[in-house]
């Protein structure tokens, strides 16, 4: 009993310390706010619409519920194609990590999937599935994939040898090694390249749904574009970049939070017993 | 009765050798201290008899029921607290959560570890503690075997004693074998039944000492003068103290 409210004592605290680090995000965000409005204030609501009709073009579109379905289309699709990606390219990348031959063969492909830009992809799956949804998860997961399997190949590369060999000298076998230890240090690892990943989906989710017109965000935005509506464009777009901060504080931060609460020890104000 | 044989155990890193032919027998519940220079190959003859490693050449006998290791570094998981990493040999051979709690908890007792520390993650432990937790990990299993790797290298001298106590403690308490690493010739002298000198090349065992008297029993002018003969009478001890650096890893 006492260990459960001392767990969510330790979370509250947690939660708390986020929230007031947040300040600064909070004033940077306020000081971009300005210099949009300084910007609306020189060119005109044509060429820039101001914060607060933008905002309130966002609680237009809000207020529709045809709208939020279009919204939940390209959520969606981002985050279908984000988690195809995570578990193919960890996948891969944990067993390229492991052998050395298969990394030398994965790198050329690697390097060749990151440079060519996702433009030339969403071409490509345009011409092979049409305006589909299988287009869009298609791109998504060829702009993602290899960030997830560098991160989880470098994970394995540089797990700690000196507890592989702890764990043999107390008989673990193969298998206890890499789900006690290796997969721990992937994880650790390949954490901050998912991250990225995930706004990759978002990107390329909404930058194919505009290119093709297959509804979703881009959808939308393409629609304004055609009317010329730049404040609805405009909260389109702001409605894209609160589905990916949504997605990212209340999925991926908690979970990470959790695994690596050791790190938080490390700190000076980190949580002391 | 014998707890550890090594036969001609030979071994070499990409083509180069640095052990041949070295044999080493451990009775049960003796203590073996293996000294010699820096890079003569100890660790590489400890991970060997550990099981760490194949050895090249020669045969490992093992005899004894369970063994746990003690490394230079602690080696220990960054992201789980002490209690979890002691209670690490308990999940690796399969032991229920409840009974790891429990053994976890005794071993840390053995070693005076505070039941508060064991919440606490390695990160937040000073460096005598972390090594506390490491020996705790070893004893956890209640092995009857236990190899040292030069445990105490790291720590400063007053630590060092301390914890030297606490193993030879230990192993007056529980009785086990080891096979303890040392490059320093007084812990080897306070801890050990008899000291076996490896060849600076690693060509083998260039001879053994039995230390007179009981490890825990010498007084320290005891080990102080047995050290000081040991060096300025004894050829066996003349190498030991060299340092190749080109042969260091
Ligand atoms: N993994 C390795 N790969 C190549 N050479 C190694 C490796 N580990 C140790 N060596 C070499 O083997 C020799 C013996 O090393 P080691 O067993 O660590 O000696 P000691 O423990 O006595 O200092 C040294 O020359 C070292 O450089
Ligand atoms: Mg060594």
């Amino acid at each position: 009993m006492t260990g459960i409210m001392a767990a969510l004592a330790m979370r509250t605290g947690r939660a708390g310390r986020f929230i007031w680090s947040s300040w600064a995000g909070l004033s940077a965000l306020f000081l971009f706010c300005a210099l949009w409005q300084a910007g609306h204030e020189a060119y005109g609501s044509f060429i820039l619409p101001s914060p607060l009709a933008t905002s309130h073009s966002v609680l237009q579109l809000a207020g529709e519920r045809a709208n939020w379905l279009i919204a939940c289309t390209t959520v969606g699709r981002a985050l279908a194609g984000f988690l195809i990606a995570s578990l193919a390219g960890i996948a891969a990348g944990v067993l390229a990590g492991y052998s050395a031959a298969a990394l030398r063969l994965a790198r050329p492909l690697v390097t060749l999937l990151l440079g060519v830009p996702p433009i030339a992809w969403i071409v490509l799956a345009m011409i092979w599935f049409g305006s589909t949804n299988g287009m869009v998860v298609t791109t998504v997961i060829i702009a993602a994939v290899p960030l997830a399997f560098v991160g989880a190949a470098e994970g394995v590369m540089t797990r700690d040898r000196g507890l592989d060999d702890m764990a043999r000298a107390f008989g673990a076998d193969a298998w206890v090694r890499f789900s006690t230890l290796a997969l721990r240090h992937v994880g650790a690892h390949v954490f901050p390249a998912l991250v990225l990943a995930l706004g990759t989906a978002f990107k390329v989710a909404v930058m194919a749904e505009v290119l093709a017109n297959a509804g979703g965000v881009g959808g939308g935005l393409a629609r304004a574009r055609s009317n010329l509506d730049v404040s609805e464009a405009l909260a389109w777009v702001l409605i894209a970049v609160i589905a990916l901060i949504a997605v990212e504080y209340g999925l991926i931060r908690p979970v990470h939070a959790e695994v690596e609460r050791w790190r938080e020890a490390a700190r000076p104000w980190g949580i002391k017993r | 009765m014998t707890a550890l044989l090594l036969s001609g155990i030979g071994h070499a890193y990409l083509g180069r050798t640095v052990l041949d032919g070295v044999d080493l027998t451990v009775s049960a519940g003796e203590i073996i201290a293996l000294v010699g220079p820096s890079g003569c190959g100890k660790s590489t003859l400890v991970h060997i008899a550990a099981g760490i490693l194949e050895p090249l050449r020669g045969r490992v006998l093992a005899r004894y029921a369970r063994h746990g290791m003690v490394f230079q570094e602690p080696r220990l998981m960054p992201w789980a607290t002490a209690r979890e990493n002691i209670a690490y040999p308990l999940r690796i051979a399969g032991i229920g959560r409840k009974a790891r709690q429990a053994r976890a908890l005794a071993a840390a007792r053995r070693v005076s570890l505070d039941e508060s520390d064991l919440e606490k993650f390695p990160v937040e432990l000073s460096g005598g503690m972390r090594q506390r937790v490491a020996i705790a990990r070893a004893l956890v299993l209640n092995p009857d075997f236990v190899f040292f790797d030069e445990p105490f290298t790291a720590l400063d001298v007053a630590l060092r004693r301390r914890m030297q106590d606490l193993v030879i403690a230990a192993a007056g308490e529980a009785g086990f074998a080891a096979l303890f690493v040392t490059h320093d010739l007084f812990e080897a002298a306070r801890i050990a039944h008899r000291i076996a000198v490896m060849d600076p090349r690693g060509w083998g065992i260039s001879g053994e000492r039995v230390i007179p008297g009981v490890p825990g029993r010498r007084s320290d002018r005891d080990v102080f003068e047995q050290v000081a003969r040991y060096l300025s009478e004894d050829a066996l001890f003349r190498h030991v103290n060299d340092v190749d650096e080109r042969r260091l890893a």
